[in-house]
């Protein structure tokens, strides 16, 4: 009990809130084609965390936020100056600036040495949940002891954070956000602006990248911005039951994809062990996988 | 300032046999993304590339399972490569289906197949790395790539499917052209436009597994798209775009390995692609056919710009 409450706990917290937090929003760049925003999100925002993390030397939230912001939106602007003052190809000014950012952060956590210390690049893409622990927890007590709790991995906070400020924005957004998926002219006509949406749901998807990725790695990220909302889109038109589908595959995901991780290996002896963000998201794959084939809605036109 | 000089050293081919033919051996490679690059971009298969290279991770992870279960070492290229090749061909395959086949868009298609393998990936080498057997560490080089300790035999091996990559695009270089500007034209004319472009998703294939080695599956997707990207502020013409391109491509690969092999801490395939991103961006403002300068926009802004 005390060894679930240390170390699977936390873990699982850790893997189902990112899981949470990135599917919620995946959900629009889902319906607006931008799928694979989210990949790029993931690599764009290592070389602003590892900046952040030298320059400050400390792994606080906010240092890493606005490292992470700081590179997304510089990416940002990067890609727009090759689109509209260069003239290069959407796809490809994307691909250049998100895999020469990713480079440059590779590169900088080698060469500053940051990469022996904290945090590595196979931390950064295969996740280490594993790492969330939580050993001031010595009872069941635990769980309402004010001091106990405040010593929980400071991930687990940063993903709240996360949690809250997207949830509260969809809440808030949710009628806009529903019309400018699914018709941008419509939405321009009736004076919601689709590119000041478009906006906060690129800068939502970067705080969910921010806050995941270090806590559970890109890809753990990448696969809950689109398996869990690609799921959920074969089996309802209805936007407001396809977010709370995702959202319960997110949580499936997150619940059997560590519970295999852990218990997997139990059954081989220990000889073996998986990585808990790797088994998640091929669960959340798996789910996909299975929608495609007998999902009610798997092949309706794309227009919905 | 001191690594100056061996950098110079190494770049003018004075670092020993074995780090000349790895370099020429890099410099192959990139060539031949170069060219086919081209042909990705104008067909829109950058991103689907980018899929089918993280792909590869599961297929070099069973290659290693497989080679050890065999009795052969588990870092034998062979093994590696042919399980790099089944699972980024199963990924191509995938792709297709999803946006063909379900409702999900192109672009959900790429990036769910591309999470799901990848992750299936290193699910794979995180019990790798528990196994009782050695040279698992030996398999980090196909993530990001590395020139260091890499054999003569590989280097020479990757020269020469490269060269044949490059001898294929060279064959089919017309047809490829007219379908990458007028896919119609091309299909009322009787060329088969879905095999050409089936050729095109080939080479692409080929080249991230024969480029796994140096750059790394990670980043190899970028030697397929910045080098034409650069290109074509150059030239309007395709056939001197498709050199320019292997050239840039050559270049960067040349460079980068240049680099690795001077400072071992280097992921090859980083250095390798923030060369190329540089040559792209100086192309942009200097480029003959393209470039802003040549455009004559804005001095002011070029002035501004390191």
């Amino acid at each position: 009990m005390i060894s679930f409450l240390q170390i699977d706990l936390p873990a699982l917290l850790v893997g189902t809130l990112a899981a949470l937090v990135c599917t919620l929003i995946g959900n629009f760049l889902v319906l607006t084609r931008q799928s694979m925003l989210g990949d790029a999100m993931g690599h764009v925002v290592l070389p602003g965390i590892v900046i952040a993390f030298v320059l400050a030397g400390t792994t606080a939230t906010w240092v890493m936020l606005a490292g992470a912001f700081a590179a997304a939106l510089f990416s940002a602007m990067l890609v727009e100056f090759l689109r509209r003052v260069a003239r290069v190809e959407p796809s490809a000014a994307l691909g250049s600036v998100f895999t020469v950012m990713f480079a440059l952060g590779v590169l900088l956590l080698e060469q500053s040495g940051v990469a022996r210390t904290s945090f590595d690049v196979h931390h950064i893409l295969f996740g280490n949940i594993e790492t969330a622990i939580w050993p001031a927890a010595t009872s069941l007590a635990s769980l309402f002891d004010l001091n106990a709790l405040a010593s929980l991995p400071p991930q687990l906070g940063r993903l709240a954070f996360g949690l809250a400020v997207v949830a509260l924005f969809v809440v808030v957004l949710f009628k806009e956000l529903r019309v400018v998926s699914f018709d941008p002219d419509f939405a321009r006509t009736v004076g919601i602006p689709p590119q000041l949406i478009g906006g906060i749901v690129v800068s939502l998807a970067a705080l969910a990248a921010v806050v995941s990725l270090s806590a559970v790695g890109v890809i753990l990220l990448v696969a809950m911005m689109v398996c869990p909302p690609a799921t959920a889109r074969m089996l309802t038109d209805d936007l407001k039951t396809q977010v709370w589908l995702s959202l319960l595959f997110a949580l499936a995901s997150g619940i059997f994809g560590y519970a295999i991780a852990v218990l997997l290996p139990l059954a081989f002896g220990y000889e073996i062990s998986f990585g808990a963000a790797g088994t998640i998201a091929v669960v959340a794959g798996l789910l996909q996988l299975g929608a495609m084939l007998f999902g009610a809605k798997r092949g309706q036109p794309r227009t919905a | 300032m001191k690594d100056v000089y061996p950098l110079a050293a190494v770049l003018l081919l004075q670092a020993g046999y074995n780090t000349i033919v790895v370099m020429l051996g890099a410099a192959a490679l990139g060539a031949a993304t170069g060219i086919v690059g081209v042909f990705a971009m104008l067909r829109r298969r950058a991103l689907i590339a980018d899929a089918v290279a993280h792909a590869t991770l599961p297929g070099v992870a069973l290659g290693f399972i497989t080679a050890v279960a065999l009795g052969f070492s588990g870092r034998s290229l062979p093994f590696l490569l042919t399980g790099a090749a089944i699972t980024a061909i199963l990924a191509a395959l995938s792709i297709q289906w999803v946006a063909n086949r379900t409702r999900l868009t192109e672009d959900t298609a790429i990036a769910s197949v591309l999470a799901t393998f990848f992750a299936l990936g290193i699910v794979l080498l995180t019990v790798i790395q528990t196994l009782k057997t050695g040279g698992q560490a030996g398999l980090d080089i196909y993530l990001l790539g590395a020139t260091a300790g890499m054999l003569r035999e590989e280097a020479i091996t990757l020269a020469v499917f490269s060269l044949i990559v490059a001898a294929i695009v060279a064959a089919l270089f017309k047809e490829l052209t007219l379908i990458s500007f007028d896919a119609d034209y091309a299909r009322a004319h009787g060329f088969p436009v879905r095999l050409l472009d089936f050729a095109i998703l080939a080479l692409v294939l080929a080249v991230v597994v024969i480029g796994l080695r140096v750059v790394g599956l990670i980043l190899i997707v970028a030697l397929l798209i910045t080098p034409p990207a650069a290109a074509r502020f150059w030239t309007d013409h395709t056939g001197r775009m498709t050199m320019i391109s292997a050239a840039i491509g050559a270049f960067s690969a040349y460079f980068g390995a240049a680099i690795s092999a001077i400072s071992p801490d280097t992921p090859t395939g980083a250095v390798i692609v923030l060369v190329a991103f540089s040559i792209l961006l100086l192309s942009v403002f200097f480029g003959a056919a393209r470039g802003i300068v040549v455009r004559g926009i804005g001095a002011r802004r070029v002035r501004a710009t390191p």
